[in-house]
């Protein structure tokens, strides 16, 4: 062992002589890396969540002037300040991409896979540091490209976010499907690249490098969860890229998978015949479908770690848990079709689609039902991170059950594209994953900046948000169980709707002081870092090893050697002990620590291949789920 | 980074990394082929032979997986010479292929079917057919550099017995472009006849 000490010591030197580029630009520092995926993160948050006030304004005030948009979006988008019926749909397609992609796979996963893995795991870094700053700065360059498109002269993409053809695959087919397209598809092109560097990155970390002692079965939740959202981003991210290499074939060199025989109002009938639409609709649902899962799962990850330690109480069914976490991920790649009821789908297929996702219930509910026995006659701290998990077990219920109705494809024709789709997955995937990344920045702040963040202001942050998001989305089924369809830039011309208006202005109303609430949570945030108060070691008093490592966030985490773990994650008021928390790395009192003492160094060149021969594939994941030993 | 990396699986991350980016490419292809068959369900579909080129693709990618393994065997007796014969052969069987490839698309393109056939519905099939071998030829021509990478290692006497990893992930990878392209050619051959 003293070889690995005297090497983290030289490893330690190495860092010491960082510049500032390499420190705080080009790092490959996890810790650094997920502080650049949480801020960059945030950004895109506030320009998405600024994006979707003002088309609320629109939806609240059809014919009223404001300024602002004008001053905001220039008098070409918005003149005499009201907005541009195109640059609305650009605006609404702007802002599903932003969050779905970029705040709540990259700003959430990318953050937290960062931060937590190499730290829970017991690892000094993720496997490849360099593919992990590769990660990050394609995520970079993506949001970039997309950013840019809001400046091209005919606007950015208009079609969805879900850019089905034909309006994304004809240039021509409106002002957004020309170079704002373009560039959007560019877009998600790097930003595939990313999370595909950024997931490969993340199961070789979990699977190759947890400390002694660390098996499978004593990973904390979160490890489990961020690790299967990256199996999933790995597994269905590669289709989309296939669906939209097609898509720019038809673009680009005027192929016709997705394009038939259309005729277009400016141009004629178009030179394409044969396409299928509905078949560029099965491969983005297959990645689009899993990608709702990459997006909730590190929320609830973060969730049972939130909710365990502050109900000073074991997660309830930890291996329910896991295996729940497994039958989602696998579930997920078989439920796409429920997107699609409409298309004119064979209805046996789409009753296979139904029967699939009705089943995404039970383990849903298994998770509900832990956290909620988790919480039972726990010892329960209301810390602001808690609060925030709390809110996001409510958006799973509340928005979980209107999932029942949407997946019955008989319902789901007369509520497909109406705002009770639009509800239901905001408060389940929107609200849900946005509260579960902001519980995990309140509970994870002390360790990424060494500062506590301040207190009453993170109240205050979570009941307006929590208010507030219930104020928006709850009304929105109401509307569109009446008919109410989402997507339209007003509907002053449709007198049947006029008596939604007012529930439309409150929503708008929440809106803002949900936009208003979120200032308070950016000024707690930035200022907490120079400002908040010093950090102790294990604030929250949690059992997990990234709470071992010094308050400094010293490179390769550990000043010394890793610690060797010796009991699962969630030793939370166990009665056998005297304090209320023992954490992974404490043996009990006459625990044979032999048995985890090395066999095998395992301190290794990246050039060494000894180890890999005469291994074979079965032996290899056989040895993955036994407890390390060396 | 520093030179070295702790880890405690058996198997070099790195390594086991590349297993994981062939999964991810393996799902790109299974993607596109299975958007060939729902296609291929709705009708309006052109049934063709595939060009006979093609099977001499698929015999000189096998050839290339053998003068690989060729060259990774060297390595690992510390065989220079072989290495970089191996390495060679390899490097010129891939590009071979990467001909015959566009011979075929020659040959299709004699009988009317092109990769943008506008006024033909059906012949989708062949926009298919030639997206598919495309999309491949462009991870053949990625491993194409990876080896060229790897001969310049060997130039310069960094490839060895006591230093195979870059030529065994090499190797890997080159295998596996090669066996998918064989599953291409058997999928495009019977495809039809589903």
């Amino acid at each position: 062992m003293s070889t690995a000490v005297a090497h983290a010591n030289t490893e330690e030197h190495h860092h010491h002589k960082e510049s500032f580029i390499s420190k705080y630009v080009f790092s490959m520092d996890h810790k650094m890396i997920s502080k650049q995926f949480l801020i960059t993160g945030i950004i895109m948050g506030l320009i998405g969540m600024g994006m979707s006030i003002a088309f609320r304004l629109q939806l609240a005030y059809p014919d009223t002037s404001f300024p602002i948009l004008e001053w905001l979006f220039g008098s070409k988008w918005a003149p005499d300040g009201k907005l541009d019926a195109g640059y609305y749909m650009a605006l609404v397609t702007m802002h599903g991409t932003i969050m779905v992609f970029y705040v709540l796979t990259a700003g959430l996963s990318g953050t937290f896979a960062n931060l937590l893995l190499p730290l829970q795991i017991g690892a000094r870094d993720m496997a490849s540091p360099f593919m992990n700053m590769l990660s990050y700065w394609f995520f970079f360059l993506s949001s970039i490209v997309l950013l840019s498109s809001l400046f091209v002269e005919t606007g950015p993409a208009s079609g969805g976010w879900t850019i089905y053809p034909p309006l994304s695959a004809l240039p021509k087919a409106m002002p957004g499907s020309g170079m704002g397209m373009t560039l959007w598809l560019v877009a998600i092109i790097l930003f595939i690249a990313s999370s595909l560097l950024g997931g490969i990155n993340y199961i070789s970390t979990v699977l190759n490098m947890r400390t002694k002692g660390m098996s499978m079965t004593r990973l904390p939740l979160t490890v489990w969860a961020l690790f299967l959202t990256a199996v999933l981003g790995l597994l269905s991210f590669p289709v989309l890229l296939g669906g939209g290499l097609l898509l720019l074939f038809d673009r680009g060199f005027g192929t016709s998978f997705y394009l038939s025989d259309i005729y277009l109002g400016s141009a004629g009938a178009l030179e394409h015949t044969g396409g299928s639409p509905v078949l560029f609709q099965h491969l983005f649902w297959f990645l689009g479908h899993p990608e709702v899962y990459i997006i909730i799962m590190p929320a609830l990850g973060i969730t049972s770690e939130v909710i365990a330690i502050n109900s000073r109480k074991p997660i309830f069914g930890y291996t329910a848990m896991v295996i729940s976490l497994l039958g989602i991920a696998f579930l997920s790649f078989i439920v796409w079709g429920h997107h699609m009821f409409i298309t004119g789908m064979n209805p046996l297929l789409g009753a296979v689609f139904l029967v699939t996702t009705l089943i995404i219930a039970v383990p849903s509910a298994v998770k509900t039902f832990n956290y909620l026995a988790t919480l039972w006659r726990g010892n329960i701290r209301f810390t602001n991170a808690m609060m925030f998990a709390i809110g996001l077990v409510s958006f799973f219920i509340s928005g979980g059950l209107t999932g029942i109705f949407l997946g019955n494809a008989t319902l789901d024709i007369q509520l497909h594209d109406t705002y009770f789709v639009v509800g239901h997955f905001h408060i389940v995937m929107g609200c849900a994953a946005i509260f579960g990344m902001l519980a995990g920045i309140y509970h994870w702040f002390p360790k990424m900046f060494g500062r506590m963040m301040n207190k009453p202001l993170g109240y205050l942050h979570f009941w307006l948000t929590f208010i507030s998001a219930y104020l928006v989305f709850f009304p929105m089924h109401f509307i569109g169980l009446a008919g109410v369809p989402r997507r339209y830039y007003a509907f002053t011309l449709l007198p049947e709707y006029g008596v939604w208006a007012d529930v439309n202005v409150l929503m708008t109303l929440a809106a803002i002081l949900g936009g208003i609430a979120q200032l308070l949570f950016i000024y707690n945030f930035f200022s907490s870092i120079f400002i908040g108060k010093k950090a102790s070691q294990n604030p929250w008093q949690a059992n997990t090893l990234e709470w071992t490592t010094p308050v400094e966030r010293i490179h390769g985490n550990w000043p010394g050697e890793i610690p060797t773990v010796y009991r699962w994650a969630y030793d939370y008021s166990n009665p056998a002990y005297e304090e209320d928390f023992k954490m992974q790395n404490v043996p009990d009192e006459g625990q044979d620590v032999e048995l985890f003492e090395t066999k095998k160094q395992s301190v290794l060149s990246t050039n060494d291949e000894s180890v890999v021969e005469n291994t074979n594939f079965f032996d290899l994941i056989r040895n993955w789920f036994k407890p390390r030993t060396a | 980074m520093t030179e070295e990396l702790t880890y405690t699986g058996r198997v070099h991350p790195k390594k086991f990394s590349l297993w994981l980016l062939l999964l991810g490419i393996l799902m790109l292809f299974s993607g596109l082929t299975s958007a060939y068959i729902v296609r291929k369900g709705d009708g309006n579909w052109y049934n063709f032979e595939l060009p006979s080129v093609f099977l001499y693709s698929t015999i000189v990618v096998l050839l290339s997986s053998i003068t690989m393994l060729y060259a990774y065997r060297s390595a690992k007796k510390d065989e220079i010479t072989g290495i970089k014969i191996g390495l060679s052969l390899t490097i010129l069987l891939g590009i071979a292929f990467g001909f015959t490839q566009y011979m075929g698309w020659v040959q299709l393109s004699e009988n009317g079917l092109h990769f943008v056939n506008p006024k033909y519905g059906d012949r989708v099939s062949a926009s298919f057919l030639i997206a598919i071998a495309a999309i491949h030829l462009v991870h053949i021509f990625g491993g194409l550099i990876y080896l060229s990478v790897i001969l310049g290692k060997t130039m310069k006497l960094q490839v060895h017995k006591k230093n195979t990893l870059q030529i065994s992930m090499c190797n890997t990878y080159w295998h596996f472009v090669g066996f998918l392209w064989v599953y291409l050619y058997l999928f495009l051959y019977f495809a039809p006849d589903f």
